[in-house]
């Protein structure tokens, strides 16, 4: 633990952008976890008196046309766009990992199967794939889960694969079979937990794009359903007021999203920097 | 050659037909009844059957999904519900729209991100570099239709030098004939200077918002590749000759580094065929990604179906020319095939 601190320590100081999208990241996990107790107004509460009210002090980043609190929406939105991420990453890592490892580790028909498969999903521009899994799947937020979930399978399982099928023949992994493990432990055990951390890098790495993606869908109207808060969806509604110059109804969900990507896209990086410094670019 | 076409070709098959297996299966997965909506909420359970024979739907899913490769065989994509119209003509006479922004957003990404990336390699760890590195993580982390809203509140409301973002054309001028769809070069085989000017400006902020999304991969993998043919012995070689500087990274560096960056060009299309739907939705651009979401908002399921299925194959049809380009430019490949 104390050399990979030390290693941390020392890419940090290397790329200082690292600590900066760590600071970030603390932010945007306290406004995902204490959004709606610090948000100043009633995200859903619409007051026809203050439609369409600029920045103020009293509503920092203005009003939108239902005279709703757009700071106060803003916040609240961090945790279901933060949620949709998170859960669709998590999804993909288990449904990428396992099959990946096994496809890695025994090789044969679960391979082509596997590897198929994420052929198959690679086949489709990946978001226009999402549109079309929402579309079929009905129009919730679940599916929004779903659709980015089975866009990202290919890329863990991919990685997944390729780290497995290298130590499938590993001291260790011999060690552990010879020993009387059975294979499925030997894989859950042993050669998955081997690769977690490559697998944890993967994962801050779709992070950025599985929010993308969610807020894409919801921008076109999949998914996330008006009064609720999310990012997308309220840069939707803020589009019909960009031409007569209502700026900031689009504009302070945009960039918090824009800030959330950004934040995971270096957060990824600098995970790798310190996991692989061979990757290093 | 024509055996490395062929083979790249037998290659795409599979991909062919795991795609329309998928778009099959999306449309069987749609949790409504598509014979109840088409036939409107008074309808009898009598008249719904009727329709649900007539759509095919009362049948077994193998039987379904023979016909469903019989319709597309005869290019036959179904009908839109609220519309009626068939599909397969208005992705037709969408498709040039999409295809123009598309490939002048492309131009654009590669004209940018090859030669940022290449000098970033070149002049490793100066200013430039640092550039390349913001505008690779800030073009992967802008949202599309955000930087597209921007761009027409910046340049339509604020300066007021771009049109409104409403279309390809401004409403007083009348479209090019159409000979081949593209309104840029129609305008200009006619001689319409007014008609390309004013395409030219319509395009301008939905192409750039969509090249600045696109480009950060192809400049990562330029900058990557090109620093590790520079680091190579062949390059010290050809420097240590006395070979000018200027030949060593365009003749010998870059035509090594640039095949990587073609392989790139597969994930750049997807990322582009995809940021197509949401900038089309943000200038109303009358293309097909338009067409999909304004069916999204009606349930309309074909339009999206066929919308799906087009892509995939533009997709498939795309990452194909890569592969034949790359064999083009690798003679290694050529020779293993």
């Amino acid at each position: 633990m104390l050399p990979l601190l030390r290693h941390a320590r020392y890419v940090l100081s290397e790329n200082p952008i690292t600590g900066l999208a760590f600071g970030l990241f603390a932010l945007f996990l306290i406004a995902g976890i204490f959004g709606p107790a610090l948000a100043p107004y009633n995200p859903l509460q619409s007051n026809s008196a203050m439609a369409l009210k600029p920045p103020s002090t009293a509503h920092w980043f203005g009003t939108d046309q239902l005279g709703r609190d757009i700071f106060s929406r803003v916040l609240v939105a961090t945790r279901l766009d933060l949620s949709i991420a998170f859960a669709s990453v998590i999804l993909a890592f288990l449904l990428g990992a396992l099959s990946g490892v096994a496809a890695g580790y025994f090789g044969g028909w679960t391979d082509r199967v596997v590897g198929r498969l994420a052929d198959t999903i690679m086949a489709f521009p990946l978001f226009v794939l999402a549109m079309g899994i929402v579309a079929a799947l009905g129009n919730k937020v679940i599916n929004i889960v779903i659709a980015t979930a089975i866009i990202n399978f290919p890329l863990y399982a991919r990685v997944a694969r390729a780290e497995a099928n290298v130590r499938r023949e590993a001291g260790f992994i011999e060690a552990a079979r010879l020993s009387g493990n059975g294979e499925a432990r030997v894989v859950l055990g042993h050669v998955l937990p081997n690769i977690m951390p490559i697998m944890m890098v993967q994962m801050s790495l779709t992070m950025g794009y599985a929010i993308l993606n969610a807020a894409g869908l919801s921008f076109i109207g999949l998914g996330v359903r008006p009064p609720d808060a999310e990012w997308g969806i309220m840069v939707a509604e803020g589009a019909n007021f960009i031409q007569s110059g209502e700026w900031w109804i689009a504009l302070f969900p945009g960039a918090a999203l824009m800030l959330a990507v950004f934040c995971f896209n270096l957060l990824g990086d600098g995970l790798r920097d310190i996991i692989d410094p061979r990757k290093r670019t | 050659m024509l055996k490395l076409l062929l083979s790249r070709l037998v290659t795409a098959i599979p991909s062919i037909i795991g795609v329309v297996i998928v778009t099959f299966m999306l449309t069987r997965l749609l949790p409504g009844d598509p014979a109840a909506y088409f036939a409107g909420l008074a309808a009898s359970p009598q008249a719904i059957a009727e329709i649900r024979a007539k759509l095919g739907l009362d049948k077994s899913l193998p039987e379904q999904f023979v016909a469903y490769i019989g319709d597309l065989l005869t290019g036959n994509l179904g009908s839109s519900l609220s519309t009626g119209q068939p599909v397969a003509t208005e992705i037709a006479t969408r498709l040039p729209a999409s295809a123009e922004l598309t490939l002048v957003a492309l131009i654009l990404a590669v004209g940018i991100a090859i030669p940022l990336g290449v000098l970033a390699a070149v002049k490793q760890g100066t200013w430039i570099d640092h550039l390349c590195r913001i505008v690779t993580t800030a073009g992967v982390s802008l949202p599309v239709f955000f930087t597209g809203l921007l761009f027409a509140y910046v340049f339509y409301y604020v300066l007021q030098i771009a049109p409104a973002p409403s279309g390809r054309l401004d409403v007083f001028l009348s479209p090019p004939s159409d000979i081949t769809g593209f309104y840029l070069i129609d305008s200009l085989l006619t001689g319409n200077l007014e008609t390309f000017w004013g395409a030219l400006k319509q395009l301008a902020l939905p192409a750039i918002s969509m090249a600045i999304f696109s480009l950060a991969p192809l400049a990562r993998m330029t900058r990557g590749s090109m620093l590790a043919v520079l680091g190579s012995d062949f390059i010290r070689t050809a420097r240590a000759s006395g070979l000018a500087p200027r030949t060593v990274v365009f003749a010998y560096a870059f035509r090594n580094a640039v095949l990587p960056v073609i392989t790139t060009l597969g994930m750049v299309f997807s990322f582009l065929l995809g940021a197509n739907v949401l900038v089309e939705t943000v200038f109303a651009w009358p293309g097909i990604g338009l067409y999909a979401v304004n069916a999204l908002i009606t349930s309309d399921y074909a339009p999206v179906q066929g919308f799906v299925l087009t892509m995939a194959v533009l997709y498939v049809a795309l990452n194909l020319l890569i592969d034949f380009v790359y064999g083009l430019v690798d003679p290694r490949v050529r020779l293993d095939s």
